[in-house]
């Protein structure tokens, strides 16, 4: 059969974010599929460099607007490890606290998208709704729905009162109920299993081999999560367990999303009551002495790590942001092969992608007019020759 | 009737006027049900019109690929045979206006296959890559589920024995409802007029997150608010052949004998669109509650279960029949 | 069980509850008690010391000179709303309050003074 190349993106109705994957199919099943990322590229590592610390905290938000916090965390820990100084206990249960706040509303929300992306309207406006009330949460306790300026280097900006805390676990248990309701719903609904199982198989050697992270590798069955492995904040002193799902398959990805929202509530419940006393933040100096940190933490989508180098200004020297979508792309390209053309939507939306917190370089020639792909020698090589020729700042 | 009768049933009531403004009304029912579902407020009641009219004051485009004079043609042919379908049906309880013959079950059922192939059409000759896998997915679909709502709707004409729409409806008067002997028949033909309307489950050929518009992507304007009216009309056509097929019409069991000659057919042809309306809200709560099934899924739930049930239907129809206890 | 229309009964529990969209520019929906919106600005608890501006991310407080005296103005237009000049004034001179409709006419920007 005639091979022919369909370009999915970057402008296409399946997308919410403009990429490119370039899909080459026989009738309806993808033989081939190639990624190309890059279409929203917005200049943040530039920006990171010209700021100070205090105002990174903001920007660093705005990496991508559903998993904000995890990234003002990320960078929070990261500005910490190399001053040195431990938020107080308080500070730090209140920011896992509103870390795991957004795993639900993230979760929800995906729930929603892959509702949408098979045709499931109804989900998407059920748990859209639901979503809502975690957003008013955000709203009261932070001051924002999204963005919500509620770290600091040194720990959290805002307390939270006692009416508060009540009104968290009215939330919690209205959430529990939707959750369990949810979870009927996905196990249980025809039309939701035909869609979903089976597609996007990606197994769990591919999975080690390709790198996913977050639920899409815990989906193939790789019981890994940051929060669990590589305990950050007070993710240590918590009870939880890490989701796993044998199946594979996009589905199995939905049953570990809505497994982990169980868990969340659970978490955010133990939170609440075992609140410890005392101080929120800790005052830290303005200015970071030189030194480096990595940085990890489990965003909703999956590992996040931010690279911070200081040089004992006010400014950091480099902030390297590897978003989870990033490490989930490529699994991407190799579970489209062998899929059905009307699965695309639905793989694609499974890793939960969010092209604006991924893309970091663009190469644009602007005398020939092309885009490039370098591989890493050759970025190497072009990095090198291109401090030689500037002075380095 | 005379001319100016048989103009005024086609024209005005309850043809093309009547019947485009009630199909607004089942498309505002539809969506409001169907926001209403999902807790939102929903349109307004003004809306269908509205888009209806704005469409029509719209540019219209055609692009240098499509063919100009298909592209024109398909929404004005399948508009039209959805109109002229909904005239067989016996609407009013007036024998000697209800324009009907024996096999006028066939003509109406021929008359609702021609939206479907003008979709095709107009997808086919559109020249955008989306609209031609939208009508290859609409053509797969159809012979998918025109089977089996073929096979359920046969079960009435065979209880009754006749192919006359008119016939049919005189059986069931009086309770006597073909709902009660056909059960399955009518949830077959409820949800294949799911796939006959391009509506969830069944929204395959323009699902909006794989092949953004379907067949319709380059339609704009006057021709998109004529295939829009379409699918409303089609809607209703197939609702209303359903109610006169398994739910008896006009028919609400009470009889209106001692009022003036005028004031039951009134009554009555109130009734038949209150039952269409019911059917119209058994369509959006489906459309409420399932996912999008993928092609070939959908053609295998077809020739796997609907046609199956769809015969084992008949074949306990033609074994009640022969065994006698059927009139 | 495994079948199509698993949230019949449940769809039917939403036709009964109020929708949860609401008609808003007709009727108000205020933002919740610790929402940071518009600022408020006091002049005189302000000693210029010019902390806000130095640390505002997005350029949106600036210095200006008012009256013979170095204080912040504030631009709405580029604020993000992190509040983080409220943080860092050392006197307590700003305020957030929980106001959000800010939208405004080209050529008419909202500024706090």
């Amino acid at each position: 059969m005639a091979r022919v190349t369909i370009p999915i993106g970057p402008q296409h109705p399946a997308l919410k974010e403009p990429e490119r994957f370039m899909v080459t199919v026989e009738g309806e099943t993808i033989v081939d599929a190639d990624v190309r990322i890059g279409h929203i590229h917005r200049g943040l590592e530039k920006l990171f460099e010209q700021r100070t610390y205090l105002q990174n905290i903001h920007i660093t938000e705005r990496i991508c607007g559903i998993c904000s916090f995890t990234h003002s965390t990320n960078f929070c820990q990261a500005t910490e490890y190399i001053l040195g100084v431990e938020p107080p206990r308080r500070g730090l249960y209140l920011r896992t606290l509103m870390n795991e706040f957004e795993r639900i509303h993230s979760h929800l929300l995906w729930l929603g998208v892959a509702g949408h992306e098979m045709g499931f309207d109804t989900l998407l406006m059920w748990s859209w709704d639901d979503r809502e009330r975690i957003l008013d949460l955000f709203e009261d306790i932070t001051g924002n729905r999204v963005t919500h300026a509620f770290n600091t280097i040194g720990g959290v900006r805002r307390d939270i009162t006692d009416a508060q805390i009540q009104r968290i676990l009215h939330t919690m248990d209205i959430m529990e109920e939707r959750t369990k309701a949810y979870i009927q719903v996905g196990l249980n609904e025809q039309t939701i299993l035909k869609r979903t199982q089976g597609v996007g198989i990606l197994t769990t050697a591919d999975a080690k081999r390709l790198c996913a992270v977050g639920p899409r590798l815990r989906a193939s069955n790789v019981k890994y999560d940051v929060r669990k492995n590589d305990p950050y904040a007070a993710y240590g002193e918590l009870p939880f367990e890490v989701i796993t799902s044998d199946t594979l398959d996009v589905h199995g990805q939905l049953v570990v999303r809505a497994l982990e929202l169980l868990e969340c509530v659970k978490m955010c419940r133990y939170m609440v009551q075992n609140l410890p006393a005392g101080e929120i933040r800790v005052k830290v100096p303005r200015k970071v002495p030189p030194g480096e940190a990595i940085s990890r933490t489990e965003a909703p989508r999956g590992e996040d790590i931010h690279y911070l180098r200081s040089n004992g200004t006010d400014k950091p020297e480099r902030l390297k942001v590897r978003a989870p979508t990033l490490a989930n792309i490529l699994n991407v390209a190799h579970t489209l092969k062998g899929a059905n053309i009307a699965d695309i939507p639905l793989i694609v939306a499974g890793i939960d992608p969010c092209m604006g917190c991924m893309d970091r370089v663009l190469i644009l020639d602007r005398d020939k007019e092309s885009c490039k792909v370098m591989s890493a020698e050759q970025l190497r090589e072009y990095s090198i020759e291109w401090y030689r020729k500037e002075a380095y700042r | 009737m005379t001319p100016i009768e048989s103009l005024i049933y086609m024209l005005v009531f309850p043809g093309f006027l009547f019947l485009t403004s009630y199909a607004f009304f089942c498309q505002y029912l539809d969506r409001k049900l169907y926001a209403r579902f999902q807790k939102r407020v929903g349109p307004p009641f003004i809306q269908p019109i509205a888009d209806f009219i704005k469409l029509l004051a719209k540019e219209d485009i055609v692009p240098k690929a499509a063919d100009n004079r298909m592209f024109s043609a398909a929404p004005i042919v399948g508009l039209a045979a959805v109109l002229t379908a909904f005239i067989f049906i016996p609407v009013l309880a007036l024998h000697s206006v209800i324009p009907s013959f024996e096999g006028d079950l066939i003509v109406v059922l021929y008359l609702l296959t021609i939206p479907t192939l003008a979709i095709f059409l107009a997808g086919w000759t559109s020249g955008n890559p989306f609209g031609q896998v939208g009508a290859m997915r609409a053509i797969v679909q159809m012979i998918s589920y025109e089977i089996p709502f073929f096979l359920a709707l046969l079960a009435p004409a065979l209880i009754v024995g006749s192919w006359s729409l008119g016939r049919i409806l005189d059986y069931q008067l009086g309770g006597m409802w073909l709902v009660i002997f056909a059960p399955l028949a009518v949830i077959i033909a409820i949800v294949t007029l799911q796939g006959k309307l391009e509506r969830l489950p069944f929204d395959i050929p323009d699902a909006e997150t794989e092949i953004v518009g379907g067949p319709l992507t380059e339609y704009s304007g006057r021709r998109l608010a004529l295939f829009r009216a379409m699918l409303d009309v089609e809607m209703v056509v197939g609702a209303a052949l359903i109610v006169t097929l398994f739910f008896g019409g006009y028919d609400l069991i009470i009889s209106f004998s001692d009022l003036p000659w005028y004031l039951p057919v009134l009554l009555n042809a109130v009734i038949f669109f209150v039952k269409v309306l019911f059917i119209v809200g058994i369509l959006a709560l489906i459309k409420a509650v399932v996912a999008r099934y993928r092609i070939d899924q959908m053609v295998s739930l077809s020739y796997r279960w609907l046609i199956p049930l769809s015969v084992a239907q008949i074949v306990f129809i033609v074994v009640l029949k022969f065994g006698g206890w059927l009139i | 069980m495994k079948r199509p229309g698993i949230m019949i009964k449940d769809v039917f529990k939403r036709l009964t509850m109020k929708p949860v969209t609401s008609k808003y520019p007709a009727e108000k929906s205020p933002a919740e008690p610790g929402y940071r919106g518009k600022m408020e600005f006091y002049v005189d608890k302000c000693i210029s010391c010019g902390m806000c501006a130095k640390d505002c991310p997005s350029f949106a407080c600036v210095m200006e000179e008012i009256d013979g005296k170095k204080r912040p103005v504030f631009y709405l237009d580029k604020c993000m709303f992190c509040a983080q000049c409220e943080e860092s004034c050392p006197k307590d001179a700003i305020k957030m309050t929980t106001e959000y409709e800010l939208a405004h006419l080209a050529g008419n920007p909202q500024i706090v003074k």
